[in-house]
């Protein structure tokens, strides 16, 4: 191919003039023969089975070249980094300028043990924060209510008040780090909290950098921590994003997240589709509010899943940034460059780990992080070997952490940029999966957008369906799973596991309990009336929370006032 | 009855064992997420069910499993056999057994040996 350089030289041409007709000709030629050679038994082994797929159970052919990608026209679906569509990399020096941030989520027991945590993450060379937290603060609960009996931070830390919030971050140069903090239905109220915490340290709220979850749509879809109903959840959320545009500029007000999709069990190619389509839905409910798309949607960041596939994964990377770029651009007339920018923070694949032979989950990890950085990712969490089992040890996460920085320091991969660009399978595959998400999300705008899709359970049904096939697969052998159902080994590995103390439990919501015994009861009466008021009529919510935590609402005081609002929503329980 | 008690969202596998469940001939219903002991004891009557599933991936079966069986016994309804799914620690096994929890089933349980076990140890109540 770069015997005809001229035409890869940036100037518009088609792929097909990448190659003169001659050459054209020869290859057609060429692909024949190879075919015939293939079918030959006497020469050629017949192949091992008889599909091959993704793992999302996509074909893939035998063999990719030139053909494949003959309508590809260079400067239109590639360009240069840091050029739109942006398919290889949203930065014009990519890694070379700065490497990813190594984000990783760490999260467990109490404020005091997470900043424990964060401490040794920063001084092992993580660059950015990321935090996890229990599943009653999810939900918005306090430690001391009934449904929070059993689960005080067993599966990430508890967050009850603002003093939880300053002692989660001591230490910590909150000025200068970037936090994301994963949190969904009172996103508001944990937002609202660091704002206040880092005004109380004397830091201008202007000056944080960070993100929040924040995104509730793929919520109803697949993580499923809810609130309220859709419709007032997505208020709440264009209250975040008004507020952010105008007091906090420089904090991604939400994380558009497929990652939490894909562990639900959906395909790579509905990852992407129903990610961009809650990204469309947010994007025009922000403009509904009369908010202009090039404020506000340089702050919306991604979050995507790196599952097994290798090569599919780089090609979703690759596609998202390109269809997202195409929607900002062509669909809501954005003229920003910055809001044209998918940027995107990846995870590893939780579901990808198995709990038998637990030290091959190092392994794949190790592939997966290889795929998100191939595919240009801004920010990365690689899980730890343990995580099928439990929160990671302290050895664990470290290992986690070494992978990245292996990949970055040692195996020479983010020395070029887009390295994969160019590979016929490669384009051909990101080009195939634009058009499959594309074709979703004509689907989802013929229903009227994505709220009312999630309303007729299209997502969650579509989803159930992928995980059912999936799980069928590896029952079936269809689909290798090493040390699950092959290779399988008798003797038990053993791997130590973090405990959560119970005592825990009893602590906090003494902790709590104090908190809420000093503090002025009538002060705090007035700050959540207005909180309430807020959400009844038509104020944005933020002020009134930040007023509230800074009087000691506790999150779950806030969040009654939502529910009481707002109502509750209740699992449909779609199977 | 697959169910799932308390805050934990993990649904991926419930749905699937429900759907499993149900491709194997099972008469199933799905109490969807976030349900506390008491609502789940409560459903399980009503609907008169020989067995209870519950799916766990949070951490918080060793406070959420036994209450459901102390529950089940305290309304007369203990021969609902009750099993459990999900990631526990190892150590954790035995007591939930001893809890009153039939059998447990971890990551990597095929989905027909978990419908097996049903068909196998699970009849109709009020005939033994």
């Amino acid at each position: 191919m770069r015997g005809t350089g001229d035409h890869w030289s940036g100037k518009g041409y088609t792929m097909s003039l990448t190659f003169n007709r001659d050459i054209f000709g020869d290859i057609a030629e060429g692909n024949e023969r190879w075919e015939e050679t293939c079918r030959d038994s006497f020469s050629c082994k017949p192949e091992r089975r008889k599909r091959f797929t993704t793992v999302s159970d996509k074909d893939i052919k035998g063999l990719y070249s030139p053909e494949d990608i003959k309508d590809q026209n260079f400067m239109k679906d590639l360009a240069f980094p840091g050029q739109y569509p942006f398919t290889r990399g949203v930065q014009p020096s990519m890694y070379r300028g700065r490497l990813w941030t190594m984000r990783m989520f760490a999260g467990l027991g109490s404020a005091v043990d997470t900043n424990r945590r964060f401490h040794l993450l920063v001084k092992e060379g993580q660059t950015g924060l990321s935090t996890a937290f229990d599943m009653p603060t999810l939900m918005g609960y306090d430690s001391d209510s009934p449904k929070a009996r059993g689960e005080c931070g067993k599966c990430g830390v508890a967050i009850n008040t603002l003093r939880d919030m300053e002692d989660l971050f001591a230490g910590l140069p909150i000025n200068s780090i970037t936090t994301s903090m994963t949190i969904n239905p009172p996103a508001a109220v944990i937002w609202g909290m660091y704002i206040a915490m880092a005004e109380k340290r004397g830091i201008d709220r202007g000056l944080l950098g960070g993100t929040i979850q924040n995104d509730m749509l793929k919520e109803f879809t697949a993580q499923k921590t809810f609130m309220c109903p859709p419709e007032p959840s997505l208020r709440i959320i264009t209250d975040t994003v008004e507020f952010g545009t105008r007091e906090v500029p420089k904090w991604n007000t939400i994380s558009i997240s497929g990652y939490h999709i894909r562990e639900a069990g959906s395909t790579a190619v509905q990852e992407l589709a129903f990610t961009l389509a809650d990204g469309i839905a947010y994007t025009q409910a922000a403009i509904e509010r009369g908010l202009q798309v090039d404020d506000f949607a340089p702050r919306f960041s991604f979050f995507f899943n790196s599952h097994l596939d290798f090569f599919e994964e780089i090609a979703k990377f690759r596609a998202a940034r390109r269809m997202w770029a195409k929607i900002m651009k062509e669909r809501f007339k954005a003229k920003n460059p910055r809001s044209w920018w998918l940027r995107f923070h990846t995870q590893t694949a939780g579901c990808s780990l198995t709990a038998q032979q637990p030290y091959n989950n190092v392994v794949r990890t190790a592939l997966q992080a290889l795929a998100a950085v191939l595919g240009g990712t801004q920010s990365l969490h690689t899980n730890s070997l343990d995580e099928v089992l439990a929160i990671p040890t302290e050895e664990a996460a470290t290992i986690a952490l070494r992978t990245q920085q292996i990949i970055a320091e040692e195996s020479g991969v983010a020395n070029t940029i887009d390295p994969l660009g160019g590979s016929y399978f490669l384009e051909a595959l990101t080009n195939q999966m634009e058009e499959e998400a594309f074709e979703i999300i004509r689907k989802i705008d013929d229903m009227g957008g994505m709220l009312s899709a999630i309303e007729k359970n299209y997502p969650q049904q579509e989803i159930a369906d992928a995980a059912y096939r999936y799980q069928r697969y590896i029952d079936e052998k269809e689909r290798t799973v090493v040390g699950v159902n092959k290779y399988v080994t008798e003797e038990d590995i053993p791997v130590e596991i973090l405990e959560i103390d119970e005592e825990l439990e009893r602590l906090q919501i003494a902790k709590t309990q104090r908190i809420k015994n000093d503090r002025d009861s009538g002060k705090l009466r007035e700050c959540l009336d207005k909180v309430a008021e807020a959400c009844s009529g038509d104020q944005n919510v933020m002020e009134p929370i930040i007023e509230a935590v800074k009087a000691d609402a506790t999150l779950q005081e806030v969040c009654d006032v939502f529910r009481n609002v707002f109502g509750e929503y209740r699992d449909p329980g779609i199977y | 009855m697959v169910a799932k008690p308390g805050l934990d969202g993990h649904d991926r596998g419930a749905r699937i064992i429900a759907r499993a469940y149900r491709d194997a001939g099972f008469e199933v219903v799905y109490t969807g997420l976030h349900q506390t002991p008491e609502e789940i004891v409560e459903a399980a009557i009503q609907e008169d069910v020989d067995m209870l599933g519950l799916s766990s991936l949070a951490g918080a079966h060793m406070y959420l499993f036994p209450r459901v069986v102390t529950l089940l016994r305290e309304k007369g309804a203990e021969d609902i056999v009750v099993c459990g799914g999900g990631i526990f620690p190892d150590a954790d096994i035995p007591k939930l057994k001893a809890e009153g929890v039939k059998a447990i089933f971890t990551p990597g349980s095929s989905l027909e040996e978990i419908t097996r076990w049903a068909e196998e140890n699970v009849h109709p109540r009020g005939i033994s």
